[in-house]
């Protein structure tokens, strides 16, 4: 069965089975080689199984890229407190639509992954947070987990190994902050999904009170290839820094866009003219955002040598973030867009800490104002005041998401918002 | 900080400039003000946890990557901060800037104006001018049940209310609906906080003007408001208490922090039952002569025909009537007076019980007594027993026939009828109102309450605590140990009387051993338990009926 766009390009570990609904049980899984990662985890251990991932070099898949092996191994190697790994699949950032693909196509890809990565941490209980809009993803992922508890690959004694692992699926109520792992911690525990201060951090004082790791859905799903295969074998792929591969989601004014998983380092402009196609009715490059909503925006001379890697991005003036690739033609208009980006955050802020819950929303009421030709130049030094001022100073890291664009989008297409300001100085509307 | 070469768990570190030791733990918010530094803050509160969130205490720590929340960040040894850093007002101007985004600024009709930290801390740090020309988003005002209203449009989502609430009160009621700036404090249903009797903390611990009290609303300017030092009178815990005070007035009661009695809290009852102190008609000057035959007159005439009249009856029998509302002095002096004056037989008081404690489960040490006056344990000290019901009420048996001497202070005899102390060969009556049942006292005599003097009150944990004048008297009204310690001396004929508030606690602490050690001026404000606190309160407990 045809996923939407291939190409031959395309690394794919992790997507191999999209589209094709026999992957979905456990049979087809198995047939596909699945559960082989935890079986060789279980046999070579935990301490190497965390070996392992570090030696892959893999990274947080969630947007901050920290290196997964090393998170794990922040836990405490005392067993007098329970252990809980959670799986981050609250995948919310806007313009990402990785994670729903790996869990309505390769649901038992998770599991396995969220097997390995809590035999890893010592975790006996495996909390997968899935968002609350997820509806398909959820029935798909449930029933895969009732295949797996009968086929004794979760529960107690997990292949005959003695060690016991439950999975609980946990479906939030759709709100963006809950992505966020403290507080998804906070929405897991049945309080308001707000974020908490860190330290003391997950990993000391997690979810319940108790040590806990974090991880996002495709770093769990890479981890189980990376169990299955070893640590060497992953960095065949990508870059020193950034090895492996990447789900991509592209979207925007491109022919083909969709989910491209490619070894990291992969040259943006070849995902763009390449990969998907070009740009659509063969449109001028303006704009794009690499990394989600909440990264800087680029424009196009940053895109042109542009690399899609961690350092890569970060060389070319934004971040990979979870590589959520949103390109823009010339038709684009970046004002409204960073306009809807701030109605978005200033929704989600939670509202705890003032930068946030004042700046978002006053941020976005300025740009409405701009949008709407009402606007002045002393605006434009507001906004990028007031983004610095979200900018660090806040518990979790929402409003700095839309300071992001916010700064980016002023410095490097000021006249998209002066000939607005002009525009409506002209037909006097302020 | 004496080195004994022991090393005591502190860290230095530098704040501002200025070398701070600190114990270890201790955040650098807690750090600076030791240091004589206020850092901005409005989530934090010594009483309740810290989550951070306000953002206002942020502060520059040398080889952070950024400024750094002062409530939560731990002191430690070497470091440098800088409260006052370019960086550091940046932000917090920055950040002020947001608070009043959507602040309605309404402070002329706001009830907190004058002691608002969102004022102090804009004035002092804040922009000089807005820059933000959008619409405010408007709330308006919610009624949370109980005492409290609810401003939104001027909350600043400190949260300390529902913390409190969670936390320290121990019964969720206040919550955070909705999220970003839409955000407010809002009750579960229809409940709101009706009912619950420590909920008038939240208007005390609310920085803001969101929170205000329904009893208070309109009613003064903080600015001017007079501040004295109390203690609350509402039950036998004695919580530590400011007199709001306008006009001779009190205006409304404040929590005063003290963490061996009430830490930062004070319960609804005590809060509300101030009006007593204020109630009008006031005896104003000494009378004598019983019934139709009472005349006013002035002290030297009355305490001169009183002595007169003592010495005439010396050796009777004496029946003494106190109240638990008056301080130790008073009652002291009353108890020497009898003594003096002849043989005592009865020395009673009568005051109201509630049924039940009310405690606050995060400061187990408040408890809403079930002694509804002050100093109930310092009259039991003093020798007096308990009387009548559990409505302060009845009781006095043998009164009506008692042929001897009369001495009642403070007791106003509601119960009583006009026959009261008929028999009386002498009743001295000693109130702040006259009373029907005074119809047949020989002097009538005027006395403060305990705000319109200083003295002492022991509470239930055996503490004497000290409480500042607030009022002025009405008319020519005296303390009560002022003119009773005057008799006494005179009748007993042993040196001057005391003629300030210390001297009476002097000569109480010499006539009552339970009293030893005790000192006025090392009291302070604070208090100190008696030498031995528990024996003593034991023994009071075992003087009162069952």
């Amino acid at each position: 069965m045809a996923y939407p766009y291939r190409h031959e390009k395309e690394v794919r570990l992790m997507s191999e089975a999209f589209g094709d609904p026999a992957a979905r049980t456990i049979e087809g899984w198995r047939a596909r080689g699945g559960y082989q990662g935890i079986a060789r985890a279980l046999e070579i251990g935990r301490d190497a199984t965390v070996a392992d991932v570090k030696a892959s070099g893999l990274r947080g898949r969630g947007g901050a890229g920290f290196p997964t092996g090393v998170k794990w191994s922040f836990m405490p190697k005392d067993g007098t407190r329970p252990h809980y790994l959670l799986c981050n699949a609250d995948e919310s950032e806007p313009g990402t639509f990785k994670d729903r693909e790996i869990i309505r196509w390769t649901p038992h890809q998770l599991i396995e992954g969220c097997l390995v990565g809590a035999y890893a941490i010592g975790a006996s209980h495996c909390y997968i947070y899935l968002r609350g809009e997820f509806f398909e993803a959820t029935q798909v992922l449930a029933k895969a987990l009732e295949e797996a508890y009968a086929a004794g690959l979760a529960g107690k004694d997990i292949l005959g190994s003695g060690v016991e692992i439950d999975v609980t699926l946990h479906v939030g109520a759709g709100a963006y902050i809950c992505g966020e792992e403290t507080g998804l911690m906070s929405s897991l525990e049945g309080r308001r999904g707000e974020p908490r201060i860190k330290p003391p951090f997950p990993a000391a004082v997690g979810v319940f009170g108790m040590p806990t790791t974090i991880n996002n859905v495709e770093t769990l799903a890479a981890a189980a290839h990376v169990a299955r295969h070893g640590g060497e074998w992953y960095r065949q792929w990508g870059t020193e820094k950034s090895t492996g591969t990447k789900l991509f989601c592209v979207s925007g004014h491109v022919n083909r866009p969709g989910n491209y998983e490619l070894p990291l380092g992969f040259p943006l402009m070849e995902l763009i003219e390449d990969v998907c196609g070009g740009m659509r009715n063969g449109a001028a490059l303006k704009a794009v955002i690499p990394g989600g909503s909440s990264v800087p925006i680029m424009d196009a001379g940053e895109c042109v040598s542009c690399e899609l890697c961690y350092e890569g991005v970060e060389a070319a003036g934004s971040m990979l973030g979870c590589a959520s690739v949103v390109v823009m033609d010339e038709t684009a208009d970046i004002v409204k867009q960073v306009r809807r980006m701030a109605d978005f955050y200033a929704h989600e802020s939670c509202g705890q800490c003032t930068p946030c819950r004042e700046g978002t929303s006053w941020a976005a009421r300025i740009l409405r104002r701009i949008e709407d030709g009402r606007g002045t130049e002393d605006d434009l030094d507001t906004l990028m005041q007031i983004s610095e001022q979200m900018t660090g100073t806040t518990i979790c890291v929402l409003s700095d998401s839309l300071a992001a664009p916010i700064i980016s989008s002023i410095q490097k297409f000021r006249n998209d918002y002066l000939a607005l300001i002009r525009r409506g100085e002209r037909v006097g509307a302020a | 900080m004496p080195d004994n070469g022991r090393k005591p768990e502190t860290v230095a570190l530098t704040i501002d400039g200025r070398e701070v030791v600190v114990p270890k733990g201790t955040s650098l918010l807690q750090a600076a003000a030791g240091a004589g530094i206020e850092v901005p803050h409005y989530c934090y509160h010594p009483g309740l946890s810290a989550p951070a969130q306000c953002r206002v205490c942020l502060v520059e720590v040398e080889g952070a990557p950024k400024l750094q929340p002062s409530c939560v960040t731990v002191a430690q040894d070497g470091q440098v901060v800088r409260t006052d850093s370019d960086e550091a007002l940046e932000m917090r101007k920055g950040v002020f800037e947001f608070y009043l985004v959507n602040h309605p600024l309404d402070c002329p009709i706001c009830d907190m104006s004058g002691e608002c930290k969102l004022q102090d801390y804009v004035f002092a740090e804040g922009r000089e001018h807005g820059r933000a020309h959008e619409p405010k988003r408007v709330f308006g005002r919610d009624d949370f049940g109980g005492d409290v209203l609810y401003y939104g449009d001027r909350c600043v989502m400190c949260t300390r209310c529902v913390r409190f609430m969670e936390e320290v009160a121990g019964d969720p009621r206040l919550t955070v609906v909705e999220r970003g700036s839409r955000a407010v404090i809002d009750t579960f249903f229809d409940q709101g906080l009706e009912g619950a009797s420590f909920a008038g903390n939240v208007v005390d611990i609310c920085p803001v003007g969101a929170l205000v009290s329904k009893e208070f609303l309109h009613k003064a300017r903080a600015w001017d408001l007079d501040h004295t030092p109390s203690v609350c009178a509402g039950c036998s815990q004695g919580c530590n208490v400011e007199l709001h005070t306008r006009d001779n007035l009190v205006q409304r009661l404040k929590p005063r922090e003290n963490q061996e009695v009430n830490g930062h809290w004070m319960c609804d009852y005590g809060r509300e039952s101030y009006e007593w102190i204020n109630r009008p008609g006031r005896l104003e000057s000494p009378q004598a002569g019983r019934g139709s035959r009472r005349k006013p007159t002035d002290w030297r005439d009355v305490l001169g025909r009183l002595h007169a009249r003592l010495q005439e009856l010396r050796g009777a029998e004496v029946i003494v009537i106190g109240s638990p509302l008056w301080p130790n002095e008073g009652l002291a002096a009353l108890d020497a007076l009898a003594q003096a004056a002849g043989q005592v037989s009865r020395r009673v008081f009568r005051s109201p019980r509630a049924q039940d404690e009310d405690p606050l489960p995060g400061f187990p040490l408040l408890i809403r007594r079930r002694d509804l006056a002050p100093n109930v344990d310092g009259a039991g000290l003093l020798g007096f027993d308990r009387d009548g019901s559990d409505v302060g009420e009845g009781g006095l048996d043998g009164v009506a026939a008692h042929d001897g001497i009369l001495l009642v202070l403070g007791d106003e005899l509601r119960d009583q009828s006009e026959e009261f102390g008929a028999s009386a060969a002498l009743f001295v009556y000693l109130g702040t109102h006259d009373s029907p049942a005074a119809a047949n006292a020989d002097f009538v005599l005027p006395v403060t309450n305990f705000a319109e003097q200083e003295g002492t009150f022991v509470n239930a944990q055996g503490r004497v605590q000290r409480f500042q004048q607030a009022l002025r008297p009405p008319g020519t009204a005296r303390p009560a140990w002022l003119v009773l310690g005057a008799l006494a001396a005179a009748l007993a004929g042993n040196g001057p009387p005391p003629s300030r508030a210390d001297g009476a606690f002097a000569a109480l602490v010499a006539a009552h051993p339970a009293f030893a050690g005790l000192d006025y001026d090392v009291l302070g404000v604070a208090g100190a338990p008696l030498a031995d606190a528990g024996a003593a309160t034991a023994a009071a407990a075992g003087q009162r009926a069952p």
